[in-house]
């Protein structure tokens, strides 16, 4: 650095270009790939076997659209169960009253540490020991809500199976996201006289939502195939709807496809509104611009 | 409009403060100066109850923070009520602690919407007129993040005037800031100082507390060791502690 100063460097050199690092090998790798992946492709788009022409039959059958919005239905309720009982477990959790700690902490334990197809049945088959729904307050008077076979239906049976279970993990997930705000972020509303309601509703949970929406739209994706469990209590899902359908035909693979088809359909789906989402909440920090990520092939970067 | 008798805090087997008195006036402004570790950040936090009291009391313009007095006990409030009682004294930290997903404007009406329940488009006139006052009125709909920390200092003290407080405590307010941040921020605390402001001030700035404070506080191992005029305590200091540490910072 001194003898810049002292002595600008007068090279011929100074003036040559610089060249970025080449990545040739690269393009050799998209080569090979590609060959390999066209032939792949090649062959089970040209076989027989494939059926292709059933694919494109039950693809918009009547039976498939019926299990693709059960599988929509049961996802999207579940997973809102699940988020609003996790936002509400992980804050019992954190909080100072330990009988609120403590409840929040069985909870957990009991649904994560139990299988969800145990939890399915079990509300189920909950009419055969509880015939009746009853809410009583103690030592005062008894509400009655009706035959227990009539209140819970399947569907119901799915829900609370399904979203209870998944109330247990976002409850971690929630846990995960509030203790990755600053402490400080907490006092300030304090000092400004935020109850403590307003404390987690204004400053706390914006801020945790960053952290927890990777996670959620995780849990989302993951519900979406483990619906096909409600099997186990008679509803029909976009997979039990498929295996009924091949059941009959022995078309395993074209119906398969159908279903795959479907639920890569939903990912997608819930994938944009992930990238959505994240953007959004990290508007605030919008101004460190990342460099567009780009494939690096050639030399010539920028 | 603060007295405090005999307040102490103990961390585990540490006591930090160990029975602490002092008197604030109306618009009185009184710097802390003290050592790390001497206590006077956790006296300015017990102020406002962010930190619980293990023994004496303050009071707050004639209430008792953070407890209700009835038949010769204090009673622990419930945190809404404390909450409520914390309207009215304002409080600004060290590491500012704006709110990252609001902007500076928007972090100024926070408190005035969602605490006293102001409508929205009072709250943006006053924030707006408060950012003003700080000299960010051009920085209004940017994020903390993209603000200098001598800017978001301002934001966080339009912030905390918001609420319209009788008391402003300061939590070293420029130990964050790049030296040549720092005076921005002190000119906005001499302003408030200048319009009449009650004003606490934890700090290390010794030109700051000779210019504009009305007293100095010197505090070590918890205790207020010395306190009177900047001049006394500065030119000439009683205690041997206030000696040693003035001859380091000096």
């Amino acid at each position: 650095m001194a003898t810049d100063t002292t002595a600008p460097a007068v090279t011929p050199h100074a003036d040559e270009p610089i060249i970025r690092l080449r990545h040739p090998w690269r393009w050799v790798a998209i080569v090979v790939i590609g060959v390999y992946l066209a032939e792949v492709l090649w062959f089970f788009a040209t076989s027989d076997a494939m059926r292709w022409d059933l694919v494109r039959g039950y693809l918009f059958e009547e039976s498939i659209m019926r299990g693709l919005w059960m599988t929509v239905k049961l996802t999207v309720t579940a997973m809102v169960v699940g988020i609003a009982l996790g936002t509400v477990l992980a804050v019992m959790r954190l909080s100072d009253n330990p009988v609120l700690r403590g409840l929040a902490g069985g909870y957990v334990w009991l649904f994560r540490g139990t299988p969800i197809v145990v939890q399915l049945l079990f509300w189920f088959f909950l009419g055969s020991v509880m015939p009746e729904v009853t809410f009583g307050i103690p030592f005062g008077p008894e509400f009655e809500f009706g035959q227990t076979s009539e209140v819970i239906t399947p569907f119901l049976a799915a829900i609370l199976g399904l979203g209870l279970n998944e109330g247990a993990y976002m409850a971690e997930i929630v846990r995960a996201g509030i203790g990755a705000v600053d402490h400080g972020q907490t006092e300030s509303a304090q000092a400004l006289g935020m109850s403590p309601f307003t404390t987690y509703r204004r400053v706390v949970l914006p801020q945790a939502a960053r952290v927890i929406v990777p996670p959620t739209a995780n849990e989302s994706i993951s519900m979406l195939k483990l619906t096909s469990l409600v099997l186990v209590i008679g509803l029909a899902d976009l997979t039990t709807t498929a295996q009924l359908i091949y059941g009959r035909n022995f078309q395993q693979i074209p119906l398969l496809i159908v279903a795959s088809f479907w639920y890569l359909v939903l990912t997608t789906i819930l994938t944009i509104g992930q990238g959505w989402l994240e953007r959004r909440l990290g508007r605030s920090d919008r101004y460190r611009s990342r460099p567009p990520r780009r494939l690096m092939l050639s030399g010539a970067n920028r | 409009m603060v007295e405090a008798v005999g307040v102490r805090k103990t961390y585990g087997d540490n006591e930090v403060l160990q029975g602490i008195d002092l008197t604030v006036g109306r618009g009185e402004v009184v710097s802390m100066l003290g050592p790390s570790g001497s206590g006077k950040s956790t006296f300015l936090r017990c102020i406002n109850h962010l930190e619980r009291l293990d023994g004496g009391e303050i009071s707050v313009d004639g209430h008792l923070v953070g407890y209700r007095r009835a038949h010769g006990k204090k009673y622990e409030l419930r945190p809404k009520d404390i909450a409520a009682a914390r309207r009215g004294v304002g409080m600004v930290f060290q590491r500012f602690n704006l709110f990252p997903h609001r902007t500076a404007l928007e972090n100024v009406m926070e408190a005035p919407v969602f605490v006293k329940g102001l409508g929205k488009e009072e709250a943006r006139t006053r924030a707006s007129a408060l950012l003003d006052r700080v000299g960010l009125a051009d920085q209004a709909h940017q994020y903390p993040v993209t603000l200098s920390g001598g800017q978001q200092q301002r934001v966080a003290i339009a912030r905390a005037l918001a609420m319209e407080p009788a008391l402003m405590l300061f939590d070293e307010p420029t130990s964050a800031l790049d030296p040549e941040l720092v005076g921005e921020v002190l000119d906005v605390m001499k302003g408030l100082a200048t319009d009449g402001m009650t004003m606490i001030v934890v700090t290390h700035e010794i030109g700051f507390a000779r210019e504009v404070c009305d007293r100095v506080v010197f505090m070590d191992d918890g205790l207020v060791v010395e306190q009177g005029p900047p001049a006394d305590v500065f030119d000439r200091p009683q205690h041997t502690r206030t000696q040693t540490f003035l001859s380091k910072v000096l």
